[in-house]
């Protein structure tokens, strides 16, 4: 079962601050949709292998290392987005770089 | 000229016999989205200059006599998911309201490489996260063949445009079933390829390992010619597949004599709509009248892919969505400390379900949950794969239904989340197993709702989920 303890934790880590109204319903939620994940464990699953990527069920295509083949690309220097147009959506910069608020303290 | 009837090749055929030229095609479609558009929904915003600026280079083309390329003066609508420059591109977020992308996803300038027009941008649910696009940030979308109801989601405006006719075929992207479900809803031909051929670039990222770009169009033959146009190895995505790109238009209108199609009985037994089903076996009887043989399979561990899938989902998504914190893009909302700023642009900038879902997946991923949720379901993932392997080693397509029952309406499951999960029950296995599968519609409920069949085919052989989907629609078309 998920606490509110929890649910202040996991906002924490996720960067969220969330109303107490969110907070309740999130508590609420996380439980219900926990409660039905939890069939998996009806799973034996110790001899079964974890899958992270659909490109790891074309087991031919390995390179020698064991890595995906078609994930490699020739090491070339290609043109990058203008500094200009990265920074266009910018909420704040001076130009040059991306301003944020204060993060040392002196 | 009926805009109802258009399709890929009529469009452009219209434009090379000089019927009409593109821009005359611009003017038709905008002004019918300024007519008709309002009560459905399906646009979030029109890129205007961007569509006349090729209409006129491929009216261009044509006042020179060359041949056009193969969609050429198509007007397409693209998922807002898609970045586009010089666009808005929002994701269905307020919290990329006014972002404007500064470069192309590939799959848009392959689009406009091919000919086809951008139209504009068309709504869905808040970063493709919903099954009923009730949770874009800005107006839900109504399904054009009952205005009560849901279009279905996430791609919900995609397929809504198709149905209305406001666009000739469109983009989506199906992360657990949000191009087929939609499709299904909506009445049209929705394509999921294989998790490979199409390039992710450039789509702002909910999932990456599940999420799949692909067309909608009113035929099979039209989402044919749109994936034609968008498959292909990418530089720029490590994981699109350099495998060839096979000539799809010749799939359609082969036989499927002798093909084996596998019909599993779990997709027929909890939760399914009677009507549903009932459609569906009558599909399924005409690929057997077609000469197909139909093989009884299992795909035991059905039950076990929608909590996978919320597992898998949730944890690349609160990983993936931990981009927007206010200081490149997007939405900003000041605070003393870095911390603040980060948290209270996040509160305001995401949406109930984007919160919980980064919730739900900060948490399978945080310390001592990890194995318990996250590889559990990386590990019953493979189980998930598996399934499909044993059958397709067996057959040659699976048909289901797309979708347990028809179009809900507006507002019917919002208040229960779990609820909504399970409208992707069929969808979301081909999703997890990275398999090709398209919607295609099959008869109407009473009520005159639209049903969805499903096809699903190997990994990379969209080739044969084509020739079988064109031969059911054939059938079916003469038959409803």
């Amino acid at each position: 079962m998920v606490s509110e303890k929890d649910v202040s934790y996991v906002a924490d880590l996720a960067h969220l601050e969330l109303t107490d109204e969110e907070r309740a319903r999130m508590l609420k939620d996380l439980n219900s949709i926990l409660g039905y994940i939890d069939r998996l464990n009806q799973l034996d699953t110790s001899n079964v292998e974890p899958m992270a990527q659909v490109a790891s069920a074309y087991g031919e295509r390995k390179d020698e290392a064991g890595g995906f083949a078609f994930a490699l690309r020739s090491d070339e220097p290609h043109p990058c987005l203008p500094r200009e147009a990265a920074l266009r959506n910018a909420p704040a910069s001076d130009g040059t770089f991306f301003k944020v608020p204060k993060v040392i303290e002196r | 000229m009926n805009l109802d009837l258009l399709t890929v090749d009529s469009a452009r055929t219209a434009v090379l016999e000089k019927e009409t030229t593109a821009t005359a095609l611009v003017d038709a479609f905008y002004k019918k989205i300024d007519a008709e558009d309002g009560a459905i929904g399906a646009y979030l915003t029109l890129s205007k200059d961007r569509a006349y600026r090729q209409a006129a280079y491929i009216d261009a083309l044509a006042d020179k006599g060359d041949d056009l390329p193969p969609l050429a003066g198509v007007p397409v609508a693209i998922k807002d998911v898609f970045t586009t420059q010089d666009v808005r591109t929002t994701a269905g977020s307020k919290i990329l309201a006014d972002f404007v992308a500064p470069y192309d996803a590939t799959v848009v300038s392959r689009l406009e490489d091919a000919g086809a027009i951008i139209l504009g941008k068309t709504n869905c649910d808040e970063f493709a996260m919903g099954s009923s696009n009730e949770n874009s940030a800005f107006h839900p979308v109504h399904n054009p063949r009952d205005r009560s109801r849901v279009p279905g989601g996430s791609s919900g405006g995609s397929a809504a445009a198709i149905a209305a006719g406001t666009a000739v075929a469109s983009l989506g992207s199906d992360t657990g079933g949000s191009i087929r479900q939609p499709a299904a809803f909506c009445g049209v031909v929705g394509l999921m390829p294989t998790y490979g051929p199409v390039s992710r670039y450039g789509l702002i990222a909910f999932a990456s390992s599940l999420d799949h770009p692909g067309p909608f169009g009113k035929s099979v033959k039209d989402a044919a010619l749109m994936l034609q146009a968008i498959a292909g190895r990418d530089p720029l995505d490590s994981t699109t597949a350099d495998v060839p790109v096979p000539n799809y238009r010749e799939q359609i209108g082969r036989p499927v004599t002798g093909m084996k199609v596998g019909v599993p009985q779990e997709y027929f037994e909890e939760g399914i709509d009677l009507e549903v089903s009932t459609a569906v076996q009558f599909g399924i009887e005409e690929l057997r009248k077609a000469g197909a043989e139909i093989v009884p399979i299992s795909l035991p561990h059905t039950p076990y892919a929608i909590p996978t899938y919320y597992v898998i989902a949730t944890a690349e998504a609160s990983s993936n969505l931990a981009r927007y914190d206010g200081v490149r893009y997007g939405l900003r909302v000041g605070g003393k400390t870095l911390s603040e700023m980060y948290r209270r642009t996040r509160d305001a900038g995401f949406g109930a379900e984007v919160k919980r879902r980064i919730m739900l997946g900060t948490y399978v991923l945080s310390a001592g949950y990890y194995d318990a949720y996250y590889l559990k379901a990386q590990r019953v993932r493979s189980l998930l794969a598996r399934d499909f392997d044993e059958a397709f080693a067996k057959v040659d397509v699976i048909v289901t239904p797309t979708a347990p029952t028809p179009a809900f309406k507006l507002g019917e499951k919002t208040d229960d989340p779990l609820a909504m999960y399970l409208a992707d029950i069929f969808t979301v296995t081909a999703d997890l197993a990275g398999i090709p599968g398209i919607s295609i519609p099959c008869g109407k409920s009473k009520e005159g709702l639209p049903i969805g069949m499903q096809i699903l085919g190997k990994h990379f052989d969209e080739a044969t989920v084509l020739r079988v989907a064109h031969v059911a629609e054939h059938a079916l078309a003469t038959k409803l």
